[in-house]
């Protein structure tokens, strides 16, 4: 079938099997190759990323489902000079990765939450990170990192 | 001012924000164009004679490339047990005869299309005559049912003496338990993979996450029976290992034989459900702890026997209880102790290493002890420690087992943590609510800690290479034998390298994990890096300055004692006389300017620390809630306060969740009933607290940096800590203990049975 999606701006018409994963779309035919997969149950997050402006996970969203409509990936965040966005740029500055196999989903989602509540709790944030698992950080930096985040957009 | 012990930020994050790292599964490389995917079929029962393979039907489907039983790579010699460890047990890369555990490999399925690798698998028709299971290790320990007839018991390998059964005489108060440190997976986020090409030249080249590409290579040139020579195995970006991605597993020997098969590129990507079946898991002991002493708190004779549940065959896991016992009685000093250890095999999945690899089970151990030798005397917890403690001392230390402390004020860090957690006035507040009666109790656990850190090289002595190599655009690079997967080595390295030559951080590159570049190294493990790693980094700097002062010297037609080395300006300078000055930069440009070096550490060093957890226990439900996490971890002198942090946030959430939440279970016919993040109780941001650091800095004089490990810490002091609070919280209803992990369910349990209801 065919499919026009946007990513990050561009907009293109690809021929894909009907099965397709809008995980697998972005990663074998975009070539975009940040959001990973890390589980087969959609618990993990790693492949988080905005379809229409709200965080979804793209291993349980087909790419025929994205049809006519708009993807941006972590790729999609910074700008073309490589200046970082603002939830990027938090994550680095609180030391909210380490190995980063869960970094572009985690910023992805943050992203969504600070969309939909620009300003949360800390605990707010804690729960509206819960579908996005991270082994590295024990998340202390990257609920910092997202209300560093929070603080910057006001 | 030094950058030393500063809040450097990562020069590696912006790759990793943006485009993403570059994960096995993502390499776009040429040499792996046209890539054949391989699939895995798996044992779906736990012991079983296999009596027939059936490739028929999928060889014959379209899109099937290739498929193979264990007879095809009969040609390949078993898998290695850990090591020193007796061949008696042995594994094949696929199962030929008998299958051990749910979810080892019986057949490969190769395929054009990923997409069709799992449907493709359900072609493959196996036959399996069940045998009899041993899921617990207690009952394999009875040797009722042998999962190798030939060598006539489950036992694989046993530390230690004859027990004393006079150690306990002296004591006029003995309590003894036994307890369960259970079975964990590592779960990185990143799951196995691996990418094979064989060259023209017959060499095989081959990508695998691992911790330490020249032990994977040694390790599967073993498995793939080829000269080590004929491998080169490249490290790309790894999503998370803790332990368990150390050198090399049936499945990556696999890839790279399929690769050579086919005369064809081959590629393989572990499913989340296959990563939890069969990666190694980790910790699964069953420990008997035996304490005794006086009423006035005084220990007088401890004792740890450990069972250890290596799983289906002797990988890593088996040799793991070794270092519990080297780590038997931690922080104190008990005037008599013994300890001994037994490994078996059961049919579930192999055991491997796990953040901290046997170290914190034997602190989970000795501090449930303490515990328990407190409430049986009614002393306070802390005082008990208090009284058992080793002063402090800055000579060496053996604790008798073979382990020899190199520094430590375990006091200091106990006091230190204490405080910061307030610990008077939460015993304060814990009366309190045990007088109203409330419904949710408060609940406050010690651990106090020591472990091993900084082990391990190539060869001999704890050793590590570097390579730092001046360019002529005033950058460098650095060569390391160690290996980043999350630990911000870039950043580290190159802020030793900045420091001595004034080159940037920014403008510092550096390459790990390529066997052809690198070809040797001990890898990242046992939080070794930075004190061997990054000692060589820092040694191979100072080398290079002392080539480059020589050369600068010629260039400036100076005596080399007459110049200095100006680090503001990566310059030397000629003492009187101003305009005189040559750069590294320029040397570099005259002829390469590079030092290879390798730095070598007396011995293994031993931080230390003391964690206080205080959690809320609803005694209606058996919930409990980590409300504060407070940490003093003690690595010494600390490089980068940033990710020396990042790793004790880490290493707490693991111990936590191993303490409240993570257990793989399976059921008494082997089926794991955790093979997924649907039902592995993974940790997230919802169940743990912000965690409160505390520093201390008791330097060792091992390696010129003053640095031992960090990145175990967490996971040692945090899993007790969490633990003893659990029991501490509901202490008064009459209960001494729960086994981890502490679910509502078990700590609703051990509530009634304690109050007797």
């Amino acid at each position: 079938m065919k499919v026009e999606i946007t990513v990050n701006g561009e907009t293109r018409v690809d021929e894909i099997e009907p099965r397709l994963l809008l995980v697998h779309y972005l990663r074998e035919l975009r070539g975009l190759r940040a959001a990973n997969v890390g589980c087969d149950t959609t618990s993990c997050g790693a492949c988080t990323v905005l379809l229409d402006g709200t965080s979804i996970k793209s291993c349980t969203v087909l790419a025929a489902q994205a049809n006519g409509r708009s993807v941006t990936t972590a790729e999609g965040l910074s700008t073309p000079d490589g200046e970082l966005h603002p939830v990027q740029q938090a994550f680095r500055q609180e030391h909210g990765l380490q190995c980063g196999f869960c970094t572009p989903g985690m910023v992805m989602a943050t992203v969504g939450l600070l969309a939909e509540n620009p300003h949360p709790t800390e605990q707010e944030v804690r729960e509206g990170l819960e579908g996005n698992f991270c082994r590295c950080t024990g998340y202390h930096n990257i609920v910092r990192a997202v209300l560093a985040a929070a603080g910057e957009q006001q | 001012m030094s950058i030393l012990g500063t809040r450097v930020l990562r020069t590696e994050d912006p790759k990793f924000l943006t485009t993403g790292g570059e994960y096995t599964e993502d390499l776009v490389d040429e040499r792996l164009t046209g890539a054949a995917h391989v699939f895995f079929v798996r044992s779906p029962v736990a012991h079983a004679r296999i009596t027939g393979v059936d490739l028929d039907a999928v060889r014959a489907a379209p899109g099937v490339v290739a498929a193979y039983t264990a007879a095809d790579l009969a040609d390949l010699p078993p898998i290695k047990p850990g090591m020193g460890l007796k061949d008696t047990m042995p594994q094949t890369v696929l199962a030929g005869d008998v299958v051990r555990y749910v979810g080892e490999p019986v057949a490969i399925v190769v395929v054009e299309d990923p997409y069709q690798g799992e449907d493709m698998l359900e072609l493959v028709g196996v036959d399996y005559d069940p045998l009899p299971v041993v899921v617990d290790m207690r009952d394999a320990a009875k040797d009722e049912i042998v999962l190798f007839p030939e060598v006539g018991t489950n036992t694989i390998v046993t530390y230690g003496e004859e027990l004393d059964e006079h150690l306990f005489d002296d004591c006029e108060v003995v309590v003894t338990r036994t307890i369960l440190n259970q079975r964990v997976a590592p779960a990185p986020m990143e799951s196995r993979a691996a990418a094979a090409v064989w060259g023209a030249d017959g060499r095989l080249t081959t990508w695998v996450p691992n911790q330490g590409a020249q032990g994977t290579k040694a390790v599967l040139a073993g498995m793939l029976n080829v000269d080590a020579a004929q491998v080169r195995v490249i490290t790309p970006d790894v999503g998370g290992a803790f332990g368990a991605k150390f050198g090399a597993d049936p499945e990556h020997a696999a890839v790279a034989w399929v690769a050579k098969a086919l005369g064809r590129p081959a590629r393989w990507a572990e499913t989340r459900y296959e990563n939890l079946l069969a990666m190694t898991h980790g910790r699964a002991q069953y420990q008997t702890v035996t304490i005794g002493g006086r009423p006035d708190g005084t220990v007088l004779a401890y004792r740890l026997e450990v069972l250890q549940d290596a799983g289906a065959y002797p990988r890593i896991g088996a040799l793991l209880p070794s270092l519990t016992r080297l780590m038997t009685p931690g922080t104190y000093y008990f005037p008599k102790v013994e300890s001994f250890a037994r490994s078996v095999v059961t049919n579930t999945t192999p055991i491997g290493a796990y953040r901290g690899a046997g170290r914190p089970e034997a602190t989970a151990a000795v501090e449930r002890a303490m515990d328990l030798f407190a409430a049986e005397i009614g002393m306070d917890p802390a005082d008990v420690r208090r009284r058992n403690l080793l002063e402090p001392f800055t000579e060496p230390h053996a604790n008798g087992f073979g382990a020899l402390y190199d520094s430590g004020d375990y006091p200091g860090a106990l006091e230190r943590a204490l405080t910061a957690a307030g610990y008077e006035e939460l015993r304060k507040e814990q009366a309190e609510r045990r007088a109203r009666g409330d419904v949710v109790q408060l609940g406050i656990g010690l651990a106090s800690y020591v472990e091993v850190t900084g082990g391990g090289a190539e060869s001999g002595a704890p050793n590590e290479n570097a390579t730092v190599e001046v360019h002529p655009d005033g950058s460098a690079t650095i060569l390391t034998g160690t290996s980043p997967h999350g630990q911000g080595h870039q950043t580290a390295w190159a802020m030793l390298a900045s420091e001595q030559l004034g080159i940037p951080v920014e403008k510092i590159r550096l390459k790990w994990g390529d066997t052809d570049l690198i070809p040797k190294g001990g890898g990242t493990g046992g939080s070794r890096s930075l004190q061997q790693g990054g000692a060589a980094v820092r040694q191979a700097s100072i080398e290079l300055l002392d080539v480059a002062r020589e050369r600068a010297a010629d260039a400036l037609e100076a005596d080399p004692g007459d110049l200095r080395f100006d680090v503001d300006r990566s310059s030397f300078t000629v003492a009187g006389v101003a305009q005189a000055a040559v750069s590294l930069a320029s040397l570099a440009e005259r002829e390469r300017l590079f030092v290879h070096t390798v730095f070598t550490a007396p011995g293994a060093t031993f931080p230390f620390g003391a964690h206080v957890a205080v959690v809320e226990v609803d005694t209606e439900t058996g919930r409990a809630v980590l409300q504060r996490l407070v940490a003093v971890d003690d690595a010494g002198v600390v490089l980068n306060p940033l990710l020396a942090d990042g790793q004790r946030h880490g290493g707490i959430a693991q111990g936590v969740a191993q303490a409240l939440l993570e257990e793989v279970v399976y059921d008494a016919d082997g089926n794991p009933l955790t093979a997924s993040f649907a039902d592995y109780p993974f940790l997230s941001a919802t169940e743990v607290p912000n965690y409160e650091l505390v520093d201390m800095v008791t330097p060792t004089t091992y390696n010129p940096l003053g640095a031992k490990g960090i990145g175990e810490a967490g996971s040692i002091g945090a899993t007790p800590a969490v633990q003893n609070a659990v029991v501490d919280a509901v202490s008064h209803l009459g209960v001494r203990h729960i086994d981890m992990p502490t679910s509502p369910r078990t700590i609703w349990r051990a509530i009634e049975e304690g109050s007797g209801r």
